[in-house]
């Protein structure tokens, strides 16, 4: 007995090593003076958290959630009939699309963003193509903006909500679908009675990968996007890497940390057993 | 005028060059129970999941009252559907289970609770409409199951092998309930099985399917008393299968030994190779000296009670016979076990060319 109970200690042990010690270190930093000549001089002050309280990082923080919960939508509501109608293929064509899927993992953040700006620029192929279909009236290019940081993105987190999706979803009972087709359910019909009832577990997960993902998108927002429109985890960035003021970055992580605990915390209740 | 009910003309059904329901015709009279028997693998669910709509027919039509449906798409058909895994919806009480098709026919809200109160008083689960399905019992899901497919009251009720799942006292049980139930509601309804028992009890008329195709429509008593060819004969219940002769029109060669039938299908000359099928409950076990004609010698090497009847295995020259005796019977005659004769009852047994 002893034994087994000395085993299931490791998830805390692992969990210890690798969530509760960095985050009681970055809280202890984010109490911390700035060192301009080093990292971080250990005293203890509200500097750092008196430095948020301004509009400007309320407004970041705000546009990042934002963001971040919007393109989660935009990625489920894509995500959700496509990982459908995979798993309605024959298993060989679903192993290829999932592998195919995967691939698209391993290309790096950096040349995805890119990518996307040379495909968004004004020679690139999406506006010429635009332009020539006549929905736009000029090519003018299409980064920096708000629109090419959503669906680059979108693109990047899409594959985790389809890995995320897919085990439910293949696992779906043929004949519960094929029950309220005939009760009298057209596949339209069928899907939305149905298939999202029996995916709601899978479905906020799913969600709350893509917004977690979204929140610590870097490259994407700091190469497709405004200054304006930079996510926290730019301004994160930009505060240790460029400001030296590692404190203050310490202390946005902190906040953002814990407007990520409220989402899990909101999911855990709309995934609650009635 | 056209008939009333289902008609079925040529359905046909291939996945690549495999044939699981090869050119079936058949007729449901309206409030008929008719089922499907045949073992697994013989196409019995892929035609029924035509009729529901589910599976799109490769040739053939599909009318319903002198309706073609054969394009018409399952939530269009109004045919309910039970399958054998039910399907219930989870995220649904017992009553929502019932109400789906309501809902989606907008019925109102009064209505609907009048109509989900009337069936949950049908199954006899009244108490229950409030429950998640997953606290029920798999008896009670059964009947769930069934009131949520009555609930659009059908044109067609169609059943999926629905009792297989079912331990064999409760499937006894919900067996003559659905019979009940479907002579009380007058509902045609079209029954999948591969449990010979189910589908003679249960059936109006039986549809005896093999390899995707029709091998017998008749009542269960036809199908057990006459069987159309050796695989009905032999799926259907014990039978004795025995390679004959046809000698004049009221006699066989078996064996050897003159047997006298009831009829042998006309057109058939002396010396054609038939096979002669007989039940063993025809078949009486006698003390060699008792024998009268329609007999063939042998020697009981095995019996064993079974129920209410002693079933024994005779010998006769190294080929097998099943018969049965009563226990009574078969004490008188155990003495005499190595010399014994098969009687067959004259008139009984079928004469089978195919």
């Amino acid at each position: 007995m002893l034994r087994v109970a000395a085993w299931l200690t490791w998830p805390a042990v692992v969990l210890c090593a690798t969530v509760l010690v960095p985050f009681l270190l970055l809280l202890r930093i984010s109490f911390a003076a700035p060192d301009p000549s080093g990292l971080w001089i250990p005293v203890v002050t509200l500097d750092a958290y008196r430095g948020l309280l301004n509009r400007e990082f309320a407004g970041a923080l705000l546009y990042s959630l934002a963001m971040a919960l919007l393109v989660a939508a935009v990625t489920v509501s894509i995500g959700f009939p496509f990982t459908y109608l995979m798993t309605r293929l024959n298993r060989r064509a679903q192993v290829v699309w999932l592998v195919f899927l995967l691939m698209s993992l391993s290309l790096s953040d950096v040349l995805n963003a890119f990518s996307w700006q040379v495909m968004l620029s004004k020679r690139g192929g999406f506006v010429s193509l635009l332009a020539a279909l006549g929905i736009v009236a000029r090519p003018e290019s299409l980064t920096p903006g708000d629109g090419a940081v959503w669906a680059s993105l979108v693109y990047g987190v899409l594959p985790f909500a389809v890995v995320t999706l897919y085990p439910a979803l293949s696992r779906l009972p043929p004949e519960i679908v094929e029950a309220a087709r005939t009760l009298g359910a057209s596949p339209g019909r069928a899907f939305r009675n149905v298939v999202i009832p029996m995916c709601r577990g899978p479905l906020v997960a799913a969600f709350v990968i893509s917004a977690v993902l979204v929140l610590g998108a870097y490259v994407s927002p700091l190469v497709l996007g405004r200054p304006q429109s930079w996510t926290l985890a730019v301004l994160i960035g930009n505060a240790a890497l460029a400001g030296h003021d590692v404190p203050r970055a310490a202390a946005m992580s902190v906040c953002m940390l814990v407007a990520v605990s409220l989402l899990g915390g909101v999911s855990a209740w709309a995934t609650r057993r009635r | 005028m056209t008939p009333s009910g289902l008609e079925l003309r040529g359905l046909r059904k291939s996945y690549g060059t495999y044939l699981a329901v090869d050119d079936v015709s058949l007729q449901v009279p309206a409030g008929q129970f008719v089922c499907f028997l045949g073992p697994s693998g013989c196409g019995k669910t892929t035609l029924l999941r035509m009729i529901a709509g589910l599976e799109a027919p490769t040739a053939g039509r599909l009318l319903l009252n002198g309706l073609d449906l054969t394009a018409t798409p399952a939530h269009q058909r109004n045919f309910a559907m039970v399958f054998q895994a039910l399907a219930l919806f989870p995220f649904l009480t017992v009553e929502e289970n019932i109400a789906y098709s309501l809902r989606l026919r907008n019925v109102a809200r009064q209505e609907r609770q009048r109509r989900v109160s009337e069936l949950l008083a049908l199954i006899k689960l009244s108490d229950c409409g409030s429950r998640r399905v997953e606290q029920l019992s798999g008896g009670q899901r059964q009947r769930v199951a069934i009131a949520r497919a009555l609930a659009q009251e059908p044109m067609l009720f169609l059943l999926d092998e629905p009792l297989s799942a079912l331990d064999a006292k409760l499937r006894d049980h919900m067996q003559i309930e659905l019979r009940l139930l479907q002579q009380k509601l007058r509902l045609t309804t079209i029954l999948v099985t591969h449990d010979q028992r189910e589908a003679l009890t249960l059936g109006d008329s039986i549809v005896v399917l093999a390899d995707g195709r029709v091998q017998q429509i008749g009542s269960p008593s036809d199908i057990y008393r006459r069987p159309a060819n050796r695989f009905v004969a032999g799926f259907i219940g014990q039978c004795n299968l025995m390679e004959a002769e046809v000698l004049d029109s009221r006699h066989l060669s078996v064996w050897g030994r003159v047997v006298e039938v009831a009829a042998v299908p006309g057109g058939l000359i002396k010396g054609t190779p038939v096979t002669f099928s007989i039940r063993p409950e025809d078949i009486h076990v006698v003390p060699r000296e008792d024998a009268a004609s329609n007999a063939l010698p042998g020697r009981v090497s095995f019996a064993r009670e079974v129920g209410e009847r002693v079933e024994l295995r005779i010998d006769c020259n190294g080929r097998e016979v099943i018969g049965a005796a009563s226990p009574a019977d078969w004490a008188a005659l155990a003495g005499s076990a190595d010399a014994v004769s098969v009687q067959l009852r004259a008139g009984a047994g079928t004469v089978l060319t195919c």
